[in-house]
């Protein structure tokens, strides 16, 4: 016992301590905005998107067509902004390409929202979630297998590149992904106070009488899923930088479990909060990364990978304590 | 007095019976003896699969008895009691891996090797397994799934809907994790290990007493195939499994489960016990998953933790889904559906390939289908053997397809293929009136 606790401070240094911090920020930081897209989709909408998977990396691959091929295959036209081959954007251009990726993924959003969610209005909500799968496998062969992943780089401008702060390195792209999430969670309260976001609130709140105040209910729902699609895409490509584990390039191994990894966040948050999906992405996130920085010596007994299951394990009991999570809305249950 | 009332129940024998009409039993032994032929290959019955699935027919037929197993579990757990889970893959682990402990081949098990202590040349280690015979493993096998299904059924007293399908998500996780720990029970990560063959053995002994992984003579009279034999057995274990779920249903315990579904509080105000029925339906789903995953596993002979995947799950979602929930027919129509029709895409695909220099209208559906590699072709489909790729093989069309259906059912047709043969028996019924 006294061997552990001394071998446990000898990994402790301060630079260890600092970088694993600054990783499970990070880490946080894809978490809450891929839950993020799952909390308002499944605000507005009552569906639990399983599809998030298939659309977050479809955004990515958008992200990468455009970047690495210049442009979509079958259309005339390529496209102008792509940078010469083998060079990387600008940080401004890439940000400008990573924009017109999620306009697209909101687009393929809208699509699926219009062609498979509205005529399923009032339907059970296992029946949607079942949906939404359905979306995710048939969407997937074309992530994975259609566009010939191999090698498709993000082009990100600073690649790995890192500063070192106190003896830590600290990567610029951890930086960069806690700087886009906060953008992104400040947009979405932003959002929220807005007159669309108001109404979004009031179609969560009771489907039926928004409608009856004459909110569109319809539009809420598009552009739900549209912001959900946009967020989850924004999740895989902030996941794809550099120090993360596909390495600047989307991954055909990584990138479609990602979004499954999103959910002990949400549920550990709430179906339904998105302070939820916020505390619970840092909470998932830092158990995950400390777990993995701090238990590495016994790897051999937990077997390689098993940080990956630690925020399962942290969601099953945190729910046998709160059923709803941390922020969810209990279900009023009648007879 | 039952003149003119052809279906006037007057006792509650009638209305608990498994077939209540005439017409009905006729029908089922009709299918039995039907199947049966098909089996043994009977000219002209075995041509209409045939047909459907190409010559060798039997195995992926075969290959969807033990899920069909696995299907009448979660259609217990899900269609009857209501309780949404997508850990069923989990749960046929478990079982599968009962089974390759307590059957599979190796030293005794205090002589395995400490995981992880030298993880390099995992084909050429020996991997526990007790040499136990069948009629061990297989009752095992769905006992300790059981066992695991208890022990998980408080979680899903506290949460309900869909937390508790994400909570079986994490479970499926778990176990993968788990299949990655225990590299000498479960194999190489990658390429899995073997599993036990389907003999009936009495004990240890060499020579089994009926050997189902080899061709033979049977009371000196019929000569089976390999195939033909294992698609028997599994196909009376099939039975058995349909008519112990049937009679669930219609028993008391079957009631008290439908009527949590219904309504669990008010189930419980009547009197039925949620916890404890709640633990009972995952115990019995568990048992069947169980069983299934051992006789999947044994079936297909090499398995890796990476087929016990969320995939597995999904599948038995679409079959409940696409069948019609809470049925036990509706079940097996989803399962011949959801199994059998990527195999009839794709041999309908070969069957086109072979029609591309043909005229006339299925010539120019297999030249605008289908790209062989030649120039200029821009069909969807890719015949060759090109691994990835715009043209995508039909593999990967199946699971466009697969995705899709799940949808369209789910749309158009929320009660499943049940929904539309009811649909279809109450027009005829009524005819020619229209209600």
């Amino acid at each position: 016992m006294i061997n552990a606790a001394l071998q446990f401070a000898q990994v402790g240094t301060g630079a260890t301590f600092i970088q694993t911090l600054v990783k499970s920020l990070a880490l946080g930081s894809v978490y809450i905005l891929i839950g993020l897209g799952f909390v308002i989709i499944f605000k507005a909408t009552q569906v639990l998107n399983f599809a998030a998977g298939a659309l977050s990396m479809a955004g990515a691959m958008f992200l990468t067509i455009l970047l690495a091929d210049g442009g979509f295959p079958f259309l005339p036209f390529a496209n102008p902004l792509a940078p010469e081959a083998g060079e990387n954007p600008s940080v401004i251009m890439w940000f400008v390409h990573v924009l017109i990726a999620l306009a697209f993924a909101a687009l393929l959003g809208l699509v699926i929202e219009r062609i498979t969610i509205r005529p399923m209005v009032g339907q059970p909500l296992f029946a949607m979630a079942v949906i939404t799968l359905g979306i995710e496998v048939a969407i997937r062969p074309f992530n994975l297998d259609a566009t010939a992943l191999e090698g498709r780089s993000l082009r990100v401008p600073w690649g790995a590149e890192s500063w070192t702060l106190a003896d830590a390195v600290v990567p610029k792209s951890y930086v960069a992904a806690m700087i886009i999430a906060a953008f992104a969670g400040a947009a979405i309260l932003l959002f929220f106070r807005s007159k669309l976001g108001v109404a979004m609130r009031a179609v969560a709140f009771d489907q039926e009488a928004a409608m009856a105040q004459g909110i569109n209910v319809g539009r809420v729902f598009a552009i739900a899923w549209a912001m959900g699609a946009a967020l989850a895409a924004l999740g895989a490509i902030v996941y794809g930088m550099a120090p993360f584990p596909p390495g600047g390039a989307v991954s055909q191994e990584i990138h479609p479990l990602l979004a499954l990894r999103v959910l002990p966040v949400i549920v550990l948050g709430g179906l339904d909060s998105v302070a939820g999906a916020i505390y619970g992405g840092l909470i998932i996130a830092s158990a995950e990364v400390f777990a993995g920085q701090y238990l590495s010596q016994w790897n051999s007994t937990l077997g390689s990978g098993y940080s990956t299951i630690v925020p399962y394990l942290v969601m099953l009991f945190i729910l046998l304590v709160k059923p709803y999570g941390l922020f969810g809305t209990p279900e009023i249950r009648r007879v | 007095m039952a003149f003119n009332r052809p279906l006037l129940r007057t006792s509650y024998d009638q209305d608990a019976a498994i077939f209540p009409t005439f017409t009905q039993k006729g029908m089922m032994t009709l299918f039995g003896v039907v199947l049966l032929l098909m089996g043994l290959g009977a000219p002209y019955l075995s041509a209409v699969p045939e047909w459907f699935l190409g010559p060798t027919w039997i195995n992926p037929v075969t290959n969807m008895l033990p899920l069909a197993i696995a299907a009448l579990g979660f259609n217990i757990l899900v269609g009857v009691t209501g309780q949404v889970s997508l850990g069923h893959a989990f749960f046929m682990g478990v079982g599968a891996y009962t089974a390759v402990a307590l059957g599979g081949n190796g030293d005794e098990p205090l002589a395995c090797i400490p995981f992880h202590e030298e993880l390099g040349f995992l084909e050429e280690r020996d991997q526990c397994g007790l040499g136990l015979p069948m009629w061990i493993w297989l009752p095992m096998s769905g006992i300790a799934a059981a066992a695991v299904g208890i022990f998980v059924s408080p979680a899903a007293m506290k949460v309900r809907g869909l937390y508790l399908a994400i909570v079986t998500v994490g479970l499926v996780f778990i176990g993968l994790h788990l299949g990655r720990m225990f590299p000498e029970y479960a194999g190489d990560f990658e390429s899995g290990r073997k599993w036990p063959k389907l003999d009936i053995r009495f004990w240890k002994e060499e020579e089994p007493l009926v050997a189902l992984s080899e061709d033979g003579q049977w009371f000196g009279l019929i000569h089976l195939s390999e195939e033909q034999k294992q698609f028997f057995f599994l196909l009376t274990l099939l039975g058995a499994g349909i008519v112990l779920a049937k009679n669930l249903v219609r028993t008391r315990t079957g009631r008290a489960l439908q009527a949590i579904r219904d309504r669990d509080i008010a189930a419980e105000v009547m009197g039925v016990p949620e916890f404890q029925y709640k633990r009972l339906g995952f115990a019995i789903s568990s048992f069947y998953a169980g069983v299934a995953g051992a006789l999947f596993a044994s079936y297909n002979g090499r398995m890796s933790p990476v087929n016990w995947s969320l995939f597995l799950s999904v599948d038995f979602v679409a079959i409940l889904l696409i069948g019609g929930a809470g049925t036990i027919a509706g079940t097996m129509l989803g399962t011949v559906f959801v199994e059998l029709t990527p195999e009839v895409v794709k041999t309908f695909t070969e069957w086109l390939g072979e029609q591309t220099a043909s005229n006339g209208p299925i010539g120019w559906l297999a030249n605008i289908l289908l790209t062989t590699g030649e120039s200029g072709d821009f069909g969807p489909i890719s015949t060759g053997t090109v691994a990835s790729g715009w043209p995508m093989s039909v593999f990967f069309w199946n699971f466009v397809i697969y995705g899709v259906l799940i949808i369209v059912f789910l749309i158009f047709e929320p009660l499943g293929l049940y929904g539309i043969w009811i649909k279809i028996r109450n027009y005829w019924k009524r005819w020619p009136f229209s209600y």
